[in-house]
């Protein structure tokens, strides 16, 4: 059982209650495990649960049943039935998320809000400002942006912020969605690399990911969500 | 070595409470403010309770920090000694004690929790004469220090309170709470009556000191996005009663409860 | 020489023993302001009503009594207040501070050491030293039951903030006996040391804010300061115009409508003594000689 995660029978749906409590399945059955340095890329079209199946495995969305187990410092740990510190304890030290978008704090520099998940692991401001200027400028975010805050910046921009603070710590489950959604040819290549080194580190990664070029140069496995589908 | 602080208080051994509530719960005759209550509150976390006018948060923070006597249940409190304590069999000088040295309470007035004719600096460095500090010079740097973490300017240390806008004095009030560097801040609409802007500077600065400090809070807020931003956890109160708990983005994102959908969704976008 | 219609010094005794179990309360516990039922007394407030209703309560028909108001002998209040009890309670009066055995004072205390035995009364405006900070008395109190004098130390802190020094000149904050914060009435902090260890008993009568408190003989008596601020008597820098001393607190006394002034003890007993021991002054030869002014 070496898994990083292992998905075994979850289930998700939302109960409307504004809307007189209809209830929207979003995914059942939801069943598959990724292993230290492989990434995963979720598969099916809009709407067949791919985000929430990656918000599940982050803590964000509840599950209804069944289990979510993320190896975390050691042991596993059941996602679906932990207690909200530990979700936090596993979202510092186990598993780190790019969003599609980024949802920074006003007045916060992009440098800073980059190296902010180091220094809230213990790293010096220093050092974790150093390696954030690294991965700015890999992503080619020149530097004149860097003690700006993100909210002024393109949409592409903002998206390799994303991807920057995303990919800074060494957590070893990493969750993607769509990060290179709005990136042109020569940012989705690096993206591409840093995936690429965080396999090598053995970082286990589960990806959605639209583009079909990018998708076939980073997965190792693709999972087909439809299965999955929840819909009557 | 800020930054080291919190991340010891937060991946560190914290597997004990801070603060425990037990069957919380206060009554005004027959109506009752607030209910059965309970949770734990760890070190270094910060949890948010969310809720209308008149849903029992404000009793409920009154009853945490041991200003409102509970008509039922109980709070317990881990002094620095790491002993555990039923606040009500505290002594009223231990109470004050905490109240001056390990706890800060940011009110939602900065008139309530300020001495509004009293110069800046004498307003920070209170709490430190209280713990006896008697060096003039010594007292005076450290409230320096805290008005430039605060972002105030130290050219404005002897000015009364009276003198400086509504988010300056908001700052103020915080710093006066911290410097004593206590383990828990309850906050009572900290950012309530404030210029949306200004809000925004408040909120990230407060975000900025709790996480470094690495301090636990309890913050009472109506505004939702005062508490995605500021906390870990949420409790949304409805006519007395905890209706939902959990992770904060879990809550917002993921509301179960009709009330707490009813909520999120009346928040106006971006 | 007892006026027939009045009970010995006024007071009926009733009053005189509440007042002294106020008192002893006060000695008890020094430093603690104890309430008391203040009486109306034949004088309006402020003109010593506390102070009056203590020392009749104390007098006995063996005391000599002596009364100063900002340490003279023969001010309007001292001397009304001294006729006061020659009339009501016949005691003997004198204006020498060795020989009193009660001393009713206003604004001072006497510059020569008091000596066991004696006992001296305090005229107090406002008991309360924490009240121009924290207005509420039910706060004060509270704080004064749990030592909680952090406020006190920001009154002096604002002083130096805003003078570069200590600036409060009188009524200044003493620690009594390690214990309570107590405001000495409005006396130049040039006294306070005078307080310290004094062998004479000590009491102050509030009459308007009805209070009574006490310093029993041989107690602790300290101004509150900062260490880098230490609390400092402050005196003119010259000796008294009359007796030439220079160890005493002075009044500045204007002679002329020329700008010209003097400064003279403040204790005119003292200065007196002093004088008749031969002790002399820059003006003491002629102190109305006119000055030429250029």
């Amino acid at each position: 059982m070496t898994a990083m995660i292992d998905i075994n029978n979850a289930q998700k749906s939302f109960v409307m209650h504004l809307q007189g409590g209809i209830e929207l399945p979003v995914v059942r059955g939801v069943s598959f495990h990724v292993e230290p340095g492989e990434c995963v890329v979720l598969a099916g079209p809009s709407g067949a649960g791919k985000s929430s199946i990656l918000k599940m495995i982050f803590g964000n969305y509840r599950c209804d049943s069944g289990r979510i187990g993320i190896r975390h410092q050691g042991t596993q740990i059941d996602l679906a039935k932990a207690e909200p510190r530990q979700i936090l304890s596993v979202r510092r030290a186990t598993i780190g998320y790019v969003s599609q978008f980024l949802r920074a704090v006003p007045r916060v520099a992009t440098i800073d809000v980059v190296a902010e998940p180091l220094i809230a692991n213990g790293v010096a401001r220093a050092e974790a400002r150093e390696k954030s200027g690294q991965l700015l400028r890999r992503l080619n975010i020149p530097e004149r942006l860097w003690a700006l805050p993100p909210s002024t910046f393109s949409g592409g921009e903002q998206q390799r912020v994303n991807i920057a603070r995303g990919f800074i710590s060494d957590l070893p489950i990493l969750l993607l969605d769509e990060p290179t959604a709005s990136l042109d040819a020569a940012n989705r290549a690096v993206v591409v690399e840093l995936v690429d080194s965080k396999k090598r580190q053995g970082v286990a990664m589960v990806a959605i990911v639209h583009d079909d070029e990018i998708r076939h140069l980073i997965a190792d496995r693709i999972v087909d969500v439809t299965s999955f589908a929840a819909a009557a | 070595m800020a930054e080291t602080k919190m991340a010891e208080t937060l991946n560190g051994d914290s597997d004990q409470p801070l603060l425990t509530a037990e069957g919380l719960g206060k009554s005004y005759g027959h109506l009752m403010a607030c209910r059965d209550v309970s949770f734990a509150l760890y070190p270094g976390e910060v949890l948010a309770i969310v809720g209308e006018s008149g849903s029992g948060k404000s009793t409920l923070l009154q009853l945490l920090s041991a200003q409102l006597t509970p008509s039922a249940g109980s709070v317990s409190y881990r002094m620095r000694d790491g002993v555990m304590r039923d606040l009500a069999a505290l002594g009223e000088a231990e109470r004050r004690f905490l109240f001056r040295t390990d706890w800060g309470y940011v009110h939602q007035d900065p008139a309530m929790g300020l001495r509004m004719a009293v110069s800046a600096g004498a307003n920070v460095g209170e709490r430190l004469m209280a713990v006896g500090w008697n060096h003039y010079g010594r007292i005076r740097d450290t409230a320096s220090s805290w008005l430039e973490r605060v972002e105030i300017d130290t050219g404005r240390i002897d000015d009364a309170p009276r003198t400086y806008s509504g988010g300056m004095r908001q700052r103020l009030q915080i710093a006066r709470n911290l410097v004593t560097e206590p383990r828990l801040v309850f906050m009572d609409e900290p950012t309530g009556g404030l210029d949306v802007s200004v809000q925004a500077r408040l909120l990230d600065l407060m975000r900025n000191l709790v996480s470094e400090l690495g301090l636990a809070a309890i913050v009472v807020t109506h505004d939702l996005a005062v508490a995605r931003l500021l906390s870990h956890r949420v409790m949304v109160m409805k006519g007395g009663r905890v209706i939902e708990t959990g992770l904060t983005d879990q809550v917002l994102d993921d509301p179960c409860e009709p009330y707490t959908q009813l909520l999120v969704s009346s928040i106006l976008p971006a | 020489m007892n006026a027939p219609t009045y009970n010995f010094a006024y007071l009926d005794e009733q009053t005189k023993r509440m007042i002294r179990r106020a008192i002893l309360k006060a000695i008890a516990i020094p430093g603690y302001q104890v309430p008391f039922a203040s009486r109306e007394m034949p004088m309006p407030y402020g003109w010593g009503t506390g102070g009056v209703q203590v020392t009749a309560a104390i007098l006995g028909r063996d005391d000599v009594l002596k009364v100063i108001d900002q340490g003279s002998d023969d001010t309007t209040n001292a001397i009304s207040i001294r006729k006061f009890f020659a009339k009501t309670a016949g005691v003997a009066t004198t204006t020498s501070t060795t020989d009193a055995t009660v001393i009713q004072t206003r604004h001072r205390i006497p510059e020569g050491a008091l000596h066991a035995g004696q006992v001296l009364v305090y005229q107090v405006p406002i008991p309360e030293p924490l009240r121009f900070l924290e207005p509420r008395e039910t706060e004060t109190r509270r704080m004064h039951a749990l030592g909680e004098y952090g406020l006190m130390h920001v009154k002096l802190y604002e002083d130096i903030a805003r003078f570069g020094h200590i600036a409060t000149a009188y009524a200044y904050p003493v620690k009594v006996n390690a214990r309570y914060v107590m405001d000495p009435s409005p006396t130049p902090k040039f006294d306070n040391p005078k307080m310290d260890n004094c062998a004479a008993l000590q009491l102050f009568g509030a009459g308007r804010e009805k209070r009574i408190y006490a310093i029993p003989p041989h107690t602790s008596v300290v101004s509150l300061d900062f260490e880098d601020h230490p609390f400092t008597r402050y005196r003119f820098d010259a000796p008294c115009a009359l007796c030439g001393a220079g160890d005493s607190y002075l009044d500045e006394i204007v002679t002329d409508d020329k700008g010209s002034r003097m400064f003279v003890c403040s204790d005119t007993d003292y200065c007196e003594t002093r004088q008749s021991q031969g002790h002399r002054g820059s003006e003491s030869a002629a102190p109305h000689k006119e000055r030429a002014h250029g």
